[in-house]
């Protein structure tokens, strides 16, 4: 169906085809609030670029299950597998993200087997691996980078497209990392580590004020064992890992460069547009670079001349005479069609407004879910012509 | 509405003497109630707490089932625990503090009041109800301690979170409980059975000690008859696969189902005959192309003008076809979801699809929906 949703006439038009041909990009990475379609968008971008030649690699977080098994993604050995059904001269792999196992690896490729080992059944270090609020952005960044390496290493791909965590706010994603490198590098957690590192509980004598009220109601309040349990975890990790904060200012700088493209995604709903112009903000406030935002889901229509109003009132027309009432049934889909867009066309002309140099690419809503490599083809064939 | 089984036997003794009898009512409701005698599925529960996959409007249905309880004169308390201030964008009211606001005032004069509640200032509180401790709070807190301590064990946020919802369903006044429901929009389905689920969240904490009975004290309210979890889900394939997830997380936990709130239902407009015409493209292109000539949405002299330049006859009939076509897709899809929702056998409330999008006015609307079809 020709779209003529023209759901943001003002804004320039996101050129897809030009971005994924662009083979200095390196890095996409598609960010946004939760249920926007932030996987099915990386997904199809990383086919069609794959379509048009290039060597992609799509790291996913949280796929629906038919869209995994789609991509082959049966096995969660949180390793790239190759994507059967590719055309042309491109090749596609995609993974899942396995936090936990993600942050093991870490754990493992950087201490010797005997920390290691004491690192991995550390109560703190299993609670932190699984549960913290932002070690899932954490271990998305560093398996980015883990990517990156081996895409420099092994030439096994030249693009690397990334989903975000589905997390409550699109912020998060940029955040998480630094605030879980810090914590880990923090002055408490050092404070903590010291007596550790020290050996034995002789840190008591030289304890401030301050710090001996903190640890009393700290241990009041979660128990003793679990500051000894971070005590020996920071104790086991501090001297190997060069800093977590670290690890997190690299990932930062490493978004910021020009061959890394943010593409912001978004459906045409107050809250999700709204968390697409935090972001938007936030990624011009820190020179990161944007490619546009992809207008997901937009209800079109083929013929958006026939107004809501003609519509029903001739549906009603149609329903008073004894004629079949097929006709009167698609006049009124029609309008409820019309009515959609014309509500998501209001709230996108507030975003474009406040951001008007930013190009948008549009999806079209569809009847289906999208389950298969064809219909994966289909959103980036919609994506890379959707005004 | 669908009424399924309920896990009433699974689940912990409330300890109020005549909560069993009335929890998740059996009996349908029925046009014959009246006002005075209305059948409601949770008339025991104190403590709503709303889940549902991100995008599916569940701060909506929290808002709304709020409104909803606090018809005909309640008190009801609606919480948000993720500091996203989604209630006060929802009820279009300023950020809301670490302070219970009024937010709404319901059909018959019922009152609902908001809380976003924060668990550094959860955590002050708590320090200072128990052990006197508030300036010491407040300077740990500017040492950023507070907001280390809830790092390090994420279990005590939650009980930090989880706790201030219970302590409002306990709150008493003269005997009188101040408030008569408390709705939790609670973190999404992923997550909700590790969320409320405190206990085992502390459980490698200390065994003794503050955390550890005020964990127990929320498990009290929380797997107890006191409380059911709705799920918010749409009728798409992840939200309801999602939602089956949760339920099954949930009940593993021991933690009471509620309801499945079924948001942006389509509203079937094609008859069943035409439903399978317009799936298959066999829609009658020439009886729709003399409708539309015998009410002038096109004319014989054979075109749509508009902005957009001429459109053919054809390509209205055509175009008109291929929508009911998606439409009819879209139908097929939901109904085949909503199969899968009703093998979970849960009491299920649908809200259609709001062409419009959701304003405070819709609040209203959605509330009247929940009531009529008996959630509340």
């Amino acid at each position: 169906m020709t779209v003529h949703s023209e759901i943001t006439p003002r804004s320039p038009h996101l050129d897809i085809d030009a971005l994924l041909d662009d083979r200095s990009i390196k890095v996409i990475v598609c960010c946004g609030s939760g249920g926007v379609g932030k996987t099915t968008t990386a997904a199809a971008l990383g086919l069609r670029a794959a379509d048009r030649g290039r060597d992609v690699v799509v790291l996913t977080i949280d796929p629906a299950r038919r869209l995994a098994q789609s991509l082959g993604l049966t096995e969660l050995d949180n390793d790239p597998r190759p994507v059967v059904g590719v055309t042309g001269t491109g090749s596609l792999a995609a993974m899942m993200l396995d936090m936990k196992r993600t942050f093991d690896e870490f754990v493992e490729s950087n201490a010797d087997a005997e920390r290691a080992a004491a690192i991995l059944e550390n109560p703190f270090y299993l609670s932190l691996s699984s549960s913290f609020s932002g070690t899932q952005e954490y271990m998305a960044m560093e398996k980015l980078g883990q990517l990156r390496a081996r895409a420099e290493s092994e030439h096994a791909w030249d693009l690397i497209v990334v989903d975000t965590p589905p997390s409550r706010s699109a912020l998060d994603f940029l955040d998480a990392p630094r605030r879980l490198g810090s914590f880990l590098d923090g002055r408490f957690i050092r404070i903590l580590a010291a007596p550790a590192r020290a050996g034995g509980r002789a840190y008591l004598k030289v304890l401030s004020a301050g710090f001996g009220m903190f640890t009393s109601v700290l241990s009041k309040v979660i128990g003793g064992q679990v500051l000894v349990d971070v005590q020996t975890f920071v104790a086991a990790v501090d001297t190997l890992f060069g800093g977590f904060r670290q690890r997190a200012d690299d990932t930062f700088a490493m978004l910021q460069a020009a061959d890394t493209a943010f593409v912001v995604v978004a459906a045409p709903e107050r809250d999700a547009l709204r968390e697409a112009s935090y972001f938007v903000d936030r990624l011009e406030a820190d020179s990161m670079p944007l490619a546009g935002l992809v207008l997901n889901r937009v209800q079109a229509t083929s013929i958006p001349d026939l107004d809501a109003a003609t519509a029903t009132a001739a549906a009603a027309r149609l329903e008073q005479g004894s004629r079949s009432s097929v006709t009167a049934a698609l006049l009124r889909i029609h309008a409820d069609r019309v009515a959609i867009l014309d509500r998501q066309r209001r709230l996108a002309e507030r975003f474009t407004a406040a951001h008007r140099g930013v190009s948008v690419a549009a999806i079209p809503a569809l009847a289906g879910d999208v389950v298969d490599l064809d219909g994966l083809r289909e959103v980036g064939a919609a994506m890379a012509d959707g005004r | 509405m669908i009424l399924g089984t309920t896990e009433a036997a699974d689940l912990p003794l409330d300890p109020r003497p005549n909560a069993a009898a009335t929890y998740a009512h059996p009996v349908p409701t029925t046009a014959a109630d009246d006002a005075g005698a209305r059948s409601v599925d949770w008339p025991a529960v104190r403590l709503h707490v709303v889940t549902g996959k991100g995008g599916t409007g569940k701060t909506t249905m929290a808002a709304s089932l709020a409104l909803a309880l606090a018809t005909g004169g309640k008190k009801v308390l609606v919480v948000e625990v993720e500091a996203r201030q989604g209630l006060a964008q929802i009820f279009d009211v300023p950020p809301l503090p670490y302070a219970e606001r009024r937010v709404a005032v319901a059909p018959g004069g019922g009152e609902v009041f908001a809380l976003a509640i924060d668990p550094e200032e959860a955590l002050i509180e708590y320090l200072e109800m128990f052990y006197n401790l508030r300036r010491a709070g407040t300077a740990l807190r500017k040492m950023g301690a507070i907001d280390f301590a809830t790092t390090v064990a994420p279990g005590v946020r939650d009980v930090l979170l989880t706790g201030k919802a219970k302590e409002a369903v306990r709150r008493k006044v003269d005997g009188h409980n101040v408030y008569d429901a408390v709705v939790m929009d609670a973190p999404p389905t992923g997550r909700i059975a590790r969320f409320l689920n405190v206990n085992t969240e502390v459980a490698g904490l200390a065994r003794t000690g503050p955390i550890r009975s005020q964990a127990d004290a929320v498990m009290e309210v929380i797997a107890s008859r006191l409380t059911a979890v709705h799920l918010v889900t749409l009728l798409e394939e992840m939200p309801v696969q999602e939602t089956a997830d949760g339920v099954r997380d949930l009940l593993a936990a021991g933690l009471p189902v509620g309801g499945i709130i079924v948001n942006q239902v389509r509203r079937p407009l094609l008859s069943p005959a035409a439903q399978t015409k317009a799936l298959k493209g066999r829609l009658d292109l020439a009886a729709i192309e003399n409708d539309l000539l015998s009410v002038g949405v096109l004319t014989p002299s054979g075109a749509l003008s508009g902005s957009h330049g001429m459109v053919l006859d054809a390509d209205v009939v055509g175009a008109l076809a291929e929508e009911g076509a998606d439409h009819a897709e879209r139908v097929a899809l939901e109904q085949r979801e909503r199969d899968n929702l009703q093998v979970l056998e849960r009491p299920t409330y649908e809200i259609p699809h709001l062409a419009d999008g959701v304003d405070v006015g819709a609040l209203y609307d959605i509330a009247e929906q929940l009531r009529s079809q008996g959630m509340a």
